[in-house]
This record gives C-alpha cells, sequence and structure tokens, in this order.
C-alpha cells in the first residue's frame, strides 16, 4: 500500500500537467489522461526507471452508455410495494464521453500495476495506437475496435478479430442487443446459409438492480476518501 | 527448371494439430513461412457481454468455459474480483481449499497440454499415459463438486462446500466383477483426501516415467530444441506470461511475487528456462507438475488438520443453509433475494489477476452498484501467446508451426471467449 502511494505521488509529481486524475480504490491505482496525451505518458511510463512498466498486461473498452442506469426503481418502494419495472431508468453517467480504453501496465522490475484510462472524445472515438510502446497492444486494439468500435490511430493492421467474416456493428455497445441482429440457418430451398433478422425478442430475466446498502456505504466512504 | 512460388495454405479450423477452432492463413516459400495470420473467433461466445445480462453468481459457471482444461483457477480470478470489490475475505479453510485445487488444476492442465502437444509431435503414448492420469483428478472434481468439468465450485466468500468425507466408489457391473471392482477402490476407502494423498505418492513416478520418454528422446530434441525461440525481451514486449515467460528466463510468478490466497504459506520452487525454446517450455511445465504436487501435499496436511467453515456467515452474499432456510423466515428471505436479485456491489472498478497454469488470468470488473458487473474484461493468458504465433513461426517450417501451437498451450475457449 505504501509503494503504492509512493508510485501515485511519483505520477503527480512526473505527470502533473496531463493528468486529470489520480486515485487509489481497492488498493489500485487508476491514472486518468485525455487521449492526446496518452502516447506521451505511455511511453514515459515505460522508459522512465522510476515506473518501468514494462509489459502491457491487458487493454480494453469499456462503453459507459447505461452506467448508472437501473432497470428497477427501489428508493421508496417499501412504501409503495415493489413494481417489476424492466425498462431502462435513466440515471447519470458519470463522464459526459461515451468510450473508455483502459490499459493495465505491469512492472515486473518494481513489481507494480497500475490502470491507465482515458475517455475518447469523437464520434467515432479514436485515440492513438500503442503498439509501438507495448507489441502486445497489437491484437487487445483490434478487440476493442472490433467489440466497441474504437478507432486505435496508426495501428498497422487494425481489422475485425472476434466477430464473423462480414459481421456488422459492434456488439458489445450497450445498444447492441445481447441475442444480436441477425441469425443464420441453411436454406433448403436456396442451397446455402444465409442471414435473416432474429426471430426471438430480447428479454429481462433479472432486472438490473443498484443498491446503495447500508453495509457498503461505510466502506466506499472510506475508499474514495483516500 | 520450374520456380517454386510462394503461396499461401490454409490450416485449420478443422485440423487436430490446431488444439481446436483456430484458422490460420500461412504465407509459404517452399516449407518455410514468410507470415502466419491467425484468424480466431470461431469459439467467440461473447461470454462479457453474456455476464453483463446476469447477477454476480450466476456467471461463475461462465468462466468454467472459458479454458475449459483449467477450470476452477478461471473461477478463482473472477471470484477474487468480486471479493476485492465487497472487501471480504473468505475463511482460510476456504482459501486452502482453493490453493489445493488450483494446483491440481494445473496438473490437469499441463497433463492436457503435454498429451496432446507430444501427440502432435508424434509421441502416440503420451496421450494415453497422459490421460490415465487425469480420471484420477478429475474424480477428485466430482467428489468436491458434484462435475467432472465445469465445477462451479468458487463462490464470492468461499467455496460451495466442504470436501467430502467418503470418496465416491466404483460398483460391480457386467463389465467388472467384485474382485475387480475391489481392487480399483483401493485408494477410495478412505476421504477424499486420503484419495488426493495417495495420487501424489505415485504420481512424481508418473513423471519420472513420462521424462524417460521425452526428456532425452532424440526425436522429440529435434523436434523441439531451437524451436519458437523468444528472447526475455520480446517476451515481455508481446505480454506472455506464466509458462512462457518462465520458459524464456523471466522469473516471474505471481504466486510468489503478489501471492493471492494462502500462497505465501507454501513453499515450492518456480522454475526458469534460460533458451526460451520449445524445449525449455516444456522443461519448465514438467517441473512446474512437480512442484505443483509438492503444493497439493502441503494443502492436504493443513486441511487434514484444521476442520471449520468454508463460506462466510455473511448472508448477504453467501447463502444460509439449507435447514436454516426451510425453519427460518430471515434466512428464507436471504436465500430468496439471494438466488432471484442476487447482491450489489460497490460502485468501482478492480482487477484481480492470479498465475493461471497458461499465465496471468486476470478478470477486470466495472460496477455500478448494480446485482450485475457492468463490464467484464477477461483477460486470458492464451490471447497474447496466439498474437506472438507470426514472429515464433516465422522462418520456421511448416511441421514446426504445430510445435509452436502445442508449446503455446492454446485453448480456444479463452483465446475467443
Amino acid at each position: 500500500m505504501d509503494s503504492l502511494r509512493q508510485l501515485s505521488n511519483q505520477i503527480e509529481e512526473k505527470l502533473s500537467d496531463k493528468l486529470q486524475s489520480c486515485k487509489i480504490a481497492f488498493e489500485e491505482l487508476t491514472i486518468e489522461v485525455l487521449p492526446e496525451h496518452i502516447v506521451d505518458v505511455c511511453y514515459l511510463l515505460r522508459d522512465d526507471p522510476i515506473f518501468h512498466f514494462e509489459m502491457l498486461i491487458d487493454l480494453c473498452g469499456v462503453d459507459y452508455l447505461h452506467y448508472g442506469e437501473s432497470e428497477w426503481e427501489t428508493g421508496g418502494a417499501t412504501k409503495k410495494g415493489f413494481s417489476r419495472g424492466v425498462g431502462s431508468l435513466n440515471g447519470n453517467p458519470e463522464s459526459p464521453h461515451r468510450f473508455a480504453v483502459v490499459y493495465h501496465l505491469l512492472s515486473i522490475q518494481n513489481n507494480q500495476r497500475i490502470r491507465l484510462k482515458t475517455f475518447a472524445q469523437n464520434d467515432p472515438p479514436v485515440v492513438s495506437s500503442v503498439v509501438p510502446i507495448w507489441n502486445s497492444a497489437n491484437w487487445y486494439e483490434r478487440e476493442a475496435f472490433d467489440l466497441f468500435g474504437i478507432l486505435f490511430e496508426g495501428h498497422p493492421d487494425l481489422r475485425r478479430i472476434l466477430t464473423d467474416y462480414g459481421f456488422i456493428g459492434h456488439p458489445f455497445r450497450k445498444d447492441f442487443p445481447l441475442i444480436g441482429q441477425v441469425e443464420m440457418r441453411y436454406s433448403a430451398k436456396e442451397q446455402r446459409v444465409i442471414y435473416e433478422p432474429v426471430s426471438i425478442s430480447p428479454r429481462t430475466l433479472v432486472p438490473k438492480t443498484i443498491r446503495n446498502d447500508n453495509r457498503y456505504i461505510e466502506q466506499q466512504g472510506s475508499v474514495i476518501d483516500e | 527448371m520450374s520456380e517454386i512460388q510462394n503461396y499461401t495454405i490454409n490450416f485449420g479450423p478443422q485440423h487436430p494439430a490446431a488444439h481446436g477452432v483456430l484458422r490460420l492463413v500461412l504465407e509459404m516459400d517452399g516449407e518455410v513461412i514468410e507470415r502466419a495470420d491467425p484468424h480466431i473467433g470461431l469459439l467467440h461466445r461473447a461470454t462479457e457481454k453474456l455476464a453483463e445480462s446476469k447477477p454476480y453468481n450466476q456467471n461463475i459457471g461462465y468462466m468454467d468455459r472459458l479454458d475449459y482444461v483449467s477450470m476452477m483457477c478461471n473461477e478463482h480470478g473472477y471470484v477474487m474480483a468480486i471479493e476485492k470489490l465487497l472487501g471480504i475475505k473468505p475463511p482460510v479453510r476456504a482459501q486452502y481449499i482453493r490453493v489445493m485445487f488450483d494446483e491440481i488444476t494445473r496438473i490437469l492442465n499441463h497433463l492436457l497440454w503435454l498429451a496432446a502437444h507430444a501427440l502432435d509431435i508424434g509421441a502416440m503414448t503420451m496421450f494415453l499415459y497422459c490421460f490415465r492420469e487425469r480420471e484420477d483428478l478429475l474424480d477428485c472434481y466430482e467428489a468436491a463438486s458434484g462435475a467432472r468439468m465445469h465445477a462451479t465450485y468458487y463462490r464470492p466468500g468461499g467455496v460451495y462446500r466442504d470436501l467430502p468425507a467418503q470418496m465416491p466408489k466404483y460398483k460391480a457391473s457386467r463389465w467388472h466383477n467384485a474382485k475387480e471392482i475391489a481392487k480399483m477402490n483401493e485408494n477410495r476407502e478412505g476421504s477424499l483426501l486420503d484419495f488426493i494423498w495417495d495420487f501424489t505418492d505415485r504420481f512424481p513416478k508418473r513423471i519420472d516415467e513420462y521424462e524417460t520418454l521425452l526428456t532425452d528422446n532424440r526425436i522429440w530434441k529435434q523436434r523441439t530444441v531451437g524451436i519458437g525461440v523468444v528472447s526475455k525481451e520480446r517476451a515481455l514486449q508481446l505480454g506472455f506470461s506464466g509458462p512462457m515467460l518462465r520458459g524464456s528466463g523471466v522469473a516471474w510468478d505471481l504466486r510468489k511475487t503478489q501471492p493471492y490466497a494462502v500462497y505465501e504459506a507454501m513453499n515450492f520452487e518456480i522454475p526458469i528456462g534460460t533458451e526460451g525454446d520449445c524445449y525449455d517450455r516444456y522443461l519448465v511445465r514438467i517441473e512446474e507438475m512437480r512442484q505443483s504436487t509438492h503444493i497439493v501435499r502441503q494443502c492436504v496436511n493443513w486441511l487434514r488438520q484444521n476442520p471449520g467453515p468454508v463460506m462466510l456467515e455473511n448472508h448477504k452474499i453467501a447463502p444460509p443453509s439449507r435447514i436454516a432456510m426451510k425453519q427460518d423466515m430471515e434466512s428464507l428471505i436471504h436465500h430468496f433475494k439471494l438466488f432471484s436479485e442476487g447482491y450489489s456491489l460497490p460502485k468501482g472498478e478492480a482487477y484481480a489477476a492470479l498465475e493461471h497454469p497458461k499465465g496471468e488470468f486476470g478478470v477486470y470488473l466495472v460496477s455500478d452498484g448494480a446485482n450485475k458487473p457492468y463490464r467484464v474484461k477477461i483477460r486470458a493468458a492464451g490471447f497474447p501467446h496466439l498474437a506472438a504465433l507470426d514472429e515464433m513461426a516465422r522462418g520456421h517450417m511448416l511441421a514446426d508451426v504445430v510445435a509452436i501451437i502445442g508449446t503455446q498451450d492454446i485453448v480456444f475457449g479463452e483465446v475467443d471467449r
């Protein structure tokens, strides 16, 4: 924990002008930077002997479209009795931007981890590629592009990776239905495999419920104050 | 004389040496690989998206199906991420059970890897030998959880139930008479722990058998020494972890460097390679099996002496017992809420990583305070390894591609997710 705090201080010192936020929660350090600074920050984190994050462990996209939105109103429910709402109730998103790219870095030399986060601001979302910095980013960026439609500027080979050949859309976006858009089957008449719109309708089995539970408030408070 | 032309061949997706559904587009110059382009995603099930639509506990079963040869380790990563966000710690006995099964899983995984890898390179016997030992370990899975593969045994706050006091036995049938059955049940007379203990007695000799067949075998060496060499620097740059990283000479193991559960109390060694070729990675994994056996023995010793709870008593997270549920109103309510709505996690994000048999398995969990995860990202160890296939295979012969796929220990359940 002390080494994490020390790292956090060093980062604040070195990156003060580029840092949007730097906080420790759940014994992990998360820093947030603007997408235009991402390449500079990554080079610094990798090459500066204090940080020495020689390994990119993970890179992924996150879609914050429905963040904090509940499908079931719970506040005051005991007065009125429970209702079974399954429509989306508007919450207030934490950030005005929708897509984040999250990098998890590991320093083997210093035995430390850090999470780097950046919110893509344009539409379509564009973030600079970090493939020249860590080669392992290649497939991770392809994956984030495939699933979220985040474009990585300067990527050597930005193709789809996980979805089918000829797939349309970005399936991990929150507005992409869980059951998908098309289904495929073999058509005996046309003697080939055909795609057609899905025949089942989406349904919510367990509504998403946000509870501000008393049992966590104390603990949460202590974490946020750090 | 006609000129030899460059051509492209398609390897897989239905190829026994592709270890699942890998489609590999190979650009060849004669028999030499110029470029390898793996096409993945043929087993993509959108586990991460499915997880977003289900309460936390209902996703544990999906984790088994990621890397379907090291089931419990995947579960461990997922429940560790939840536990981190909830700020809970399972009882010590549960942690020992987890460590024991993590290591049993590691042996299971390495046995399957060895079996398949050797079969790919031409040693048929290994396949039969390794599956003989896997059978015993899968019986342990079955005795503890009721399922031979997809156990769904770990829970946030502990494990589903304590280890059974009686190892299940074979019964006489049309194919085996009472005398044969008595012989088959010889090591199943006691508890599960006794059975595991007996296995750890037998297993090191079995590893010796494997080594007699392979380690100094001329054909085995010809196929693996100097194949798929990865230097230390490249291994770090390419995001390798686990035996792939250790084979290249980096002494890095999360069980030692960032210990979780009760690994701090365990006594074991980390093998590392020197050359970074397929043969070194083979040696590393063989030694890891020996070390895992050692850890399992330490756990069995501890578990025999220390009975206790294996699940937290906090019924907001862990269900109450069936008996309590039938007699006590509050337990009934807890049970109902847990199995219908589930529990909510505090707002925040956490990344939990552990030393999976294939490398670092991590779960990045984003919660917005709901009863379902907002986003789960599974960091599969095999994903960056397969991404490096192009670099590792370049300049090698076509037959070496099979050895390289084998040494990477690829399982498509986790690569495609």
